[in-house]
């Protein structure tokens, strides 16, 4: 199979192969995305996130069926955890999306958070850049929970919908996780249950002292089962787009992202560089060692690590 | 290999009964494979097109409802429709045993029936699927 003739034909399988291939972090898939970079941009990525159980694949299946109303493609990549003991995972969210498997305009992709440091954010990159150079005009991206991981995977987004639902514990939690920061907007799904409102109040109680900036994200009650404040939703999200673009923070947040994005490559690449470079000398098992009799400290350890590192990259010049 | 394997572990048809399929995808994923659980009630094509976007290297589907003589192969012939041969088919659930050597011959790679230890099921997952 002709991975990238077959992408640009928008097939399909070629797109799911290569987002295998970015997963499994093989170069060619690299090089077919650093050929087509120039066909991405087009997608608006949406970052759906909140804790576990809050009607998060819900949610992006209800908006997703609305958009495709008016005939936007879609694509959606889904995180589900990975287990730490095993590395297998269980990946579920279709089963909330089980009418939009067999739409054309839609393609959905499961991932594994596969564990490796800062793995999943590199090969979720990878599979938005796959979807937006196969042309969908919406990405979405629903997260596993809300923690470290999930807030590296929604810098990647342009509108961050953050899910609540009534009756997980006071507003003292949501200022824990961090979550008032990253929302765009909020959504307070299963809103037919008791406690909707309060819990929509103390959203705005907190967003009342936590933001000095001009953009205040709204708070929107949901119940994505019956579909109620979906529309309102997508509406909120086109807002929230059209001011990221008039006041310009936009464009700095796509700096930002990209600078974000560019520095982790390259950390990973120098991480790479430094352990087959410590193939051939075993440099890194000779400093811990080193560091386990305490003749080093871990600081100078690091150190001398950068310093042969250094005079390597050196030897290549 | 040292990608993990992807399953698609699906439940074709009528029937309500996903306990079975639970275990397997619960062994599965303990077996380290990255399992896609698509829940109740699939059609074959939505089977088929989750294959597909999901990139899996197997398709497993358990069936208690009888139906399996014709969603089975439905499932099989579908995915050769598309030029799919890269994918590995298997099948559970309550199958008489008379009906197995036509699902095998349908295309079906094997057939797990109630009792079967998991571990057979992952070592013939493993043994056999069609991708490196």
């Amino acid at each position: 199979m002709d991975i990238k003739a077959g992408l640009l034909k928008k097939d399909k399988r070629a797109a799911a192969r290569l987002i295998s291939m970015m997963e499994n972090g093989e170069s060619e898939a690299v090089q077919i995305i650093k050929e087509c970079y120039g066909m991405t941009g087009h997608a608006r990525i949406i970052g759906i996130t909140g804790a576990p159980g809050v009607g998060k694949s819900t949610v992006t299946d209800k908006l997703a069926k609305q958009l495709r109303k008016e005939g936007k493609q879609i694509g959606i990549i889904a995180v589900d955890p990975t287990s730490p003991f095993t590395g297998g995972a269980i990946l579920g969210d279709r089963v909330r999306m089980t009418d939009l498997n067999t739409d054309p305009g839609v393609f959905i992709r499961s991932m594994g958070t596969r564990g490796a440091l800062g793995g999943l954010s590199k090969a979720v990159h990878g599979a938005v850049k796959i979807l937006d150079i196969f042309g969908m005009d919406y990405i979405f991206i629903e997260t596993v929970g809300v923690g470290q991981s999930e807030i590296d995977i929604v810098k990647l987004a342009d509108t961050v919908i953050m899910v609540m639902v009534p009756g997980l514990g006071d507003d003292i939690q949501a200022i824990k996780a961090g979550i008032m920061e990253i929302g765009d907007i909020f959504a307070v799904n299963k809103s037919d249950r008791d406690g909707a409102d309060r819990t929509a109040a103390e959203i705005e109680a907190m967003l009342d002292f936590n933001r000095s900036e001009e953009y205040r994200p709204p708070v929107l009650n949901i119940i994505a089962r019956d579909n109620g404040g979906i529309e309102e939703l997508i509406r909120l999200v086109e807002e929230h787009w059209e001011y990221e673009n008039k006041s310009g923070s936009y464009k700095k947040k796509k700096s930002n992202r990209l600078k974000a994005e560019v520095m982790d490559i390259f950390r990973d690449s120098i991480m790479r560089t430094v352990h087959s470079m410590s193939e051939n000398t075993n440099i890194i098992n000779e400093l811990i060692q080193k560091v386990m009799d305490k003749q080093l400290d871990p600081y100078s350890a690091a150190d001398r690590l950068m310093d042969e590192f250094t005079e390597n990259q050196r030897h290549k010049f | 290999m040292d990608r993990p394997i992807r399953v698609v572990v699906a439940k074709p048809g009528l029937d309500g009964h996903d306990r079975g399929a639970k275990v397997v995808a619960r062994a599965l994923r303990d077996a380290g494979m990255e399992v896609i659980y698509t829940g109740l009630r699939q059609t074959p094509e939505q089977i088929v097109e989750t294959a597909i976007q999901e990139d899996a290297d197997c398709v497993a589907m358990s069936i208690l409802s009888g139906a399996h003589n014709h969603l089975f192969p439905k499932v099989v012939n579908l995915l050769k429709e598309k030029g799919i041969d890269d994918v590995l088919i298997v099948g559970g659930g309550v199958i008489p045993e008379d009906d197995i050597p036509g699902l095998i011959e349908a295309g079906v790679a094997g057939i797990f029936t109630p009792g079967t230890p998991t571990s057979v099921t992952i070592d013939f997952i493993r043994n056999n699927i069609k991708r490196k």
